[in-house]
């Protein structure tokens, strides 16, 4: 339905291409979480592999520092319709995190937990094969606390509340379970090119 | 308000999430509540129940096909009938306020989806007390939730903080303020940020952690529910200033809007 007197901005341009579908461009880095922001100091900090209950390696910040380092620069595209490009990313992608546990995947789901009580799924399709990491840097900066610091899950392909904040544990599932907000409506796999916000869409 | 914010999703209940699907709505009346903010009463086609909290998805359509869609917090209370308020600030650089403000008229045809939000909800069962906090715009979800306390006649002990540039900027600031002097179980706290506040008990600095512990003190006890609404910045200085007032993570659930 058009909409009476609606023309938009329109704001992508020569990069419309690049804007899925009810989005719209951002220059800022707009900051959305459900609840206070933890302070995680890297003194502190560990990051946990676990196959279901069962811990397989538990890294502390230097330790997880010391792990191959990748960067990456990539589009994000936010459920609640803002899109960024060109975000730049510097971490350890997870494929070089399971090699450093060496495990096999057991299952193909994975539930990533957070500092703050958090939780989302995604499949170990979309996790591995060089297309995710655990974010230590951004913008060539160590993460922001507001952005997730001192790491964060990112899964750019995914709408970005899968690149969950203030991460510290990976675990594979033996089945797809829901994490904190596709238990509250949002959709379990949140393809931004399929608009799959929420869940049925 | 844009919240563009943290929560989103059909309500998701034990037998499961429903789908909310696009319907179309008329714009049955615009109130300008502040130099900067009107409310939109949308009368919808497919009604629904909401939960005090929810959003929707506006989504609106140029005739090149160019879609812009941003989610808006409900202003009223459930217990309304099937006309849903909208209350939305112009932001200057804005694609889709600015239309609202300067181009939607009464009897305009708006589609929008919802109720959505599983997360930033009014409590189903309000015992303990509630402290809700709230910057400009970000009144509305707790608007919604003020009112259908109200509605429902509850006694749950409740606290708002609404911060403001000035006092024309406070939202629904008639409704609160009767509101506070008909219910003995309702505190209204103003946080006026630019010129001096009209009573005693309002505040006349931007927010901070003892305003935060001094609304927590205004209660008879420890809430057990935060709402806190806001911008990123104005959210973390009151979150942080209800956690050092001693309540836990757990409790206080916030809203961010940009974007």
């Amino acid at each position: 339905m058009i909409t009476r007197g609606f023309t938009g901005r329109n704001s992508g341009g020569d990069q419309s291409d690049r804007i899925p579908p009810g989005q719209h461009l951002v220059e800022h880095f707009p900051v959305l979480t459900a609840g206070p922001t933890p302070r995680v100091e890297t003194a502190d900090w560990k990051f946990t592999l676990k196959i279901g209950p069962r811990h397989i390696k538990v890294w502390n910040w230097s330790a997880f520092n010391a792990l191959p380092k990748t960067k990456m620069t990539r589009d994000i595209h936010c459920v609640t319709s803002w899109s960024k490009l060109n975000t730049a990313w510097e971490g350890v992608v997870v494929d070089d995190i399971l090699a450093d546990a060496g495990v096999e995947p057991p299952t193909d789901f994975v539930l990533a937990h957070c500092y703050d009580g958090y939780s989302t799924n995604v499949p170990l399709a979309d996790l591995a094969s060089g297309k995710t990491m655990i974010a230590l840097n951004y913008e060539g900066q160590p993460l922001p606390r507001d952005h997730g610091g001192p790491a964060r899950l990112l899964v750019p392909h995914l709408y970005f509340w899968k690149s969950a904040k203030w991460v510290n544990g990976l675990q594979f599932t033996e089945r797809d379970e829901a994490g904190f907000w596709e238990l509250r409506g949002y959709h379990k796999y949140g393809d931004p090119w399929r608009e799959q916000r929420y869940t049925n869409d | 308000m844009v919240i563009r914010g943290a929560s989103s999703g059909t309500l998701m209940t034990e037998g499961g999430a429903r789908s909310a699907s696009w319907q179309t709505c008329a714009i049955a009346e615009i109130i300008q509540r502040t130099p900067s903010i009107k409310s939109y009463f949308l009368r919808l086609s497919e009604p629904f129940a909401h939960i005090a909290g929810q959003h929707v998805d506006v989504r609106l359509t140029a005739p090149d096909g160019y879609v812009a869609m941003r989610s808006y917090s409900i202003a009223s209370s459930p217990s309304a009938s099937n006309v849903i308020e909208l209350a939305i600030e112009r932001l200057p650089d804005g694609e889709v306020s600015p239309f609202f403000h300067d181009i939607a008229a009464v009897g305009d045809k708006i589609e929008l989806r919802g109720p959505l939000g599983g997360h930033f909800l009014w409590p189903e069962r309000a015992t303990a007390p509630v402290l809700l906090i709230g910057a400009g715009s970000g009144v509305v979800p707790l608007m919604a939730m003020i009112r259908q306390r109200r509605a429902l006649a509850q006694t749950v002990p409740t606290a708002l903080l609404l911060s403001s540039r000035t006092q024309r900027d406070v939202l629904f600031a008639d409704e609160l303020l009767s509101l506070e002097l008909a219910d003995p179980k309702f505190t209204l706290a103003l946080a006026i940020t630019r010129e001096p506040p009209e009573r005693a008990c309002d505040f006349a600095r931007r927010i901070d952690s003892a305003m935060v512990a001094e609304l927590v003190a205004r209660l008879p006890r420890m809430p057990a529910h935060v709402f806190v609404c806001g911008s990123n910045r104005f959210v973390n200085i009151a979150a942080d200033g209800a956690l050092m007032a001693g309540l836990d993570a757990a409790v206080i659930k916030t809203e961010r809007y940009g974007g």
